[in-house]
């Protein structure tokens, strides 16, 4: 497609510039017109995570002239594994800092833009007005939906990655000339279905692999003249090392780019996750590791129920736990005791309350009772000799 | 029609870690019924509580997804592939 910089913006470049860039001067496809039309862009990428560490250093080593980052984070020692425009010198720094420190080493010539906020409805237009395109690297639902939604209000393309685990998604989601991430997926799990990385955990090496994917989609919207992802859903699986690519087509009907959009502004997007929600369902009780522990001391009759899988068993065992995995629950509710209350464990406490729910789906009476924060709680607040993952 | 469904990293924890299933139906919904039944922890991850199939997975047949096809009532033949293709959102820790 052509390129999303018109010729009129195209910046001159100095001699420094033509030395520093002489690899893609060579290219015929980018050569001088693409690479003044680099310097002239403006990319904006949302989150300084495992996605946008790549997505940064790619965009800040190929010269796009201006690249803004969004985050509100600060770098923490479990981010190193993956997110490696952050070093161990900066943790507990802003991700914004750190990853802007990296960029002008890596680059001096490039004009960085730090926005060090958490991207809400309120802001999203302002902070994505004046960007050529945007780089979506976050990490949960409601930030999605919202850089969708932005960039389509505002004509301007979204380039979209996503991982779990070993699986990574690519696209381009651009309105005006294909379809948009709401024609792909039109809404989000409920919230807490797909665990995300903190829980599930993802392969350090996946994040750069999609994130410099995203990268090289930027740099050919902006140079102009390639075949770019939109209108496709590149699957990459890290494990099996197989890419798949899958036809995305425009819904029409779609409530924001099709043809009679019902949403015409950005909207509350915890409430259109699902997060926060009053519900029907009957609040689910909780126990702290000190009160747990209070109660095993007191000789209470228990079940604790480990519902981590194996592999997270070997990090940290729980005393006196019985192990049966949350992808079990609804057919082994006939090892449960009724009479006795049962307490559920599982890493932060989040995957357990979808093991209490499957019981109580399938008629189990007895009571369920989720541990707060679960084995990190009690790693950090009852047996300090445990680590914390 | 027996089938083949491809399960995604994120519902693999339902399937006992398989990354395929077999299942049968002479179309696509009743292919993922029978997959339903037979993981039954699967179920209110696939299926809403007014029963019906929940839009953050979307389902290719080969390489179209369905919603292009006869969405549900698309029909199988045997050894067709089907691929669930859930939304995941991670970037970094939350």
């Amino acid at each position: 497609m052509t390129s999303i910089i018109p010729e009129a913006r195209a910046r001159d470049l100095s001699n420094d510039e033509i030395s520093r860039y002489s690899r893609h001067l060579l290219l015929p496809e980018v050569g001088m017109e693409g690479q003044k039309r680099l310097a002239a862009s403006r990319v904006l990428i949302v989150g300084t995570g495992g996605l946008g560490a790549p997505l940064a250093l790619y965009l800040a080593a190929a010269g796009v002239g201006t690249i803004g980052v969004v985050d509100f984070d600060f770098v923490e020692a479990s981010n190193l594994q993956r997110q490696i425009i952050h070093s161990t010198r900066d943790i507990d720094r802003p991700k914004t800092a750190s990853a802007k420190d990296r960029i002008k080493g890596l680059n001096p010539g490039v004009e960085v833009v730090v926005h060090n906020t958490r991207l809400t409805s309120e802001n999203a237009l302002d902070i994505f007005s004046g960007y050529d395109l945007v780089a979506d690297g976050t990490d949960n639902y409601q930030t999605r939906y919202l850089v969708n939604d932005a960039c389509v209000l505002l004509g301007i393309p979204n380039v979209y990655g996503s991982i779990y685990q070993f699986e990574g998604q690519a696209s381009v989601f651009y309105a005006k000339e294909g379809p948009c991430y709401r024609c792909l997926y039109p809404s989000p799990p409920p919230p807490g279905l797909v665990p995300s990385c903190a829980e599930g955990g993802v392969l350090g090496v996946l994040p750069g692999i999609v994130g410099t994917i995203q990268a090289c989609e930027a740099i050919k919207l902006i140079v102009g003249g390639a075949e770019s992802l939109i209108g496709r859903l590149l699957l990459f699986d890290a494990w099996n090392m197989k890419f798949r690519e899958l036809r995305i087509e425009r819904d029409p009907n779609c409530p924001i780019c099709g043809a009679s959009p019902t949403i015409r502004g950005l909207i509350d997007y915890e409430q259109f996750c699902g997060i926060g929600l009053p519900s029907d369902e009957a609040p689910i009780e909780t126990i702290t590791a000190v009160e747990l522990k209070e109660r095993i001391d007191r000789g209470d009759r228990l079940q604790l129920i480990d519902i981590r899988e194996p592999h997270e068993r070997a990090i940290v065992k729980f005393p006196g736990a019985k192990y049966i995995p949350l992808g079990q629950m609804a057919r082994r509710v006939d090892e449960f005791d009724p009479s006795a209350d049962a307490v559920f464990l599982c890493k932060i406490g989040q995957r357990s309350v979808f093991a209490i729910r499957a019981l109580r789906d399938s008629g189990y009476e007895g009571r369920l009772i989720n541990l707060k924060d679960g084995v990190n709680a009690w790693a950090r607040d009852v047996d300090k000799s445990l680590p914390q993952y | 029609m027996p089938v083949t469904i491809q399960i995604p990293t994120a519902l693999r924890v339902f399937t006992d870690r398989k990354s395929e299933v077999q299942a049968k139906g002479a179309i696509i919904a009743e292919a993922i019924a029978d997959f339903a039944a037979s993981y039954p922890d699967i179920k209110q991850h696939l299926y809403d509580e007014g029963g019906t199939l929940r839009s953050f997975i979307n389902i290719y047949l080969g390489d179209t997804n369905i919603k292009n096809l006869g969405g549900l009532d698309t029909p199988l033949k045997d050894g067709d592939i089907l691929m669930l293709v859930p939304a995941i959102a991670g970037g970094s820790n939350p």
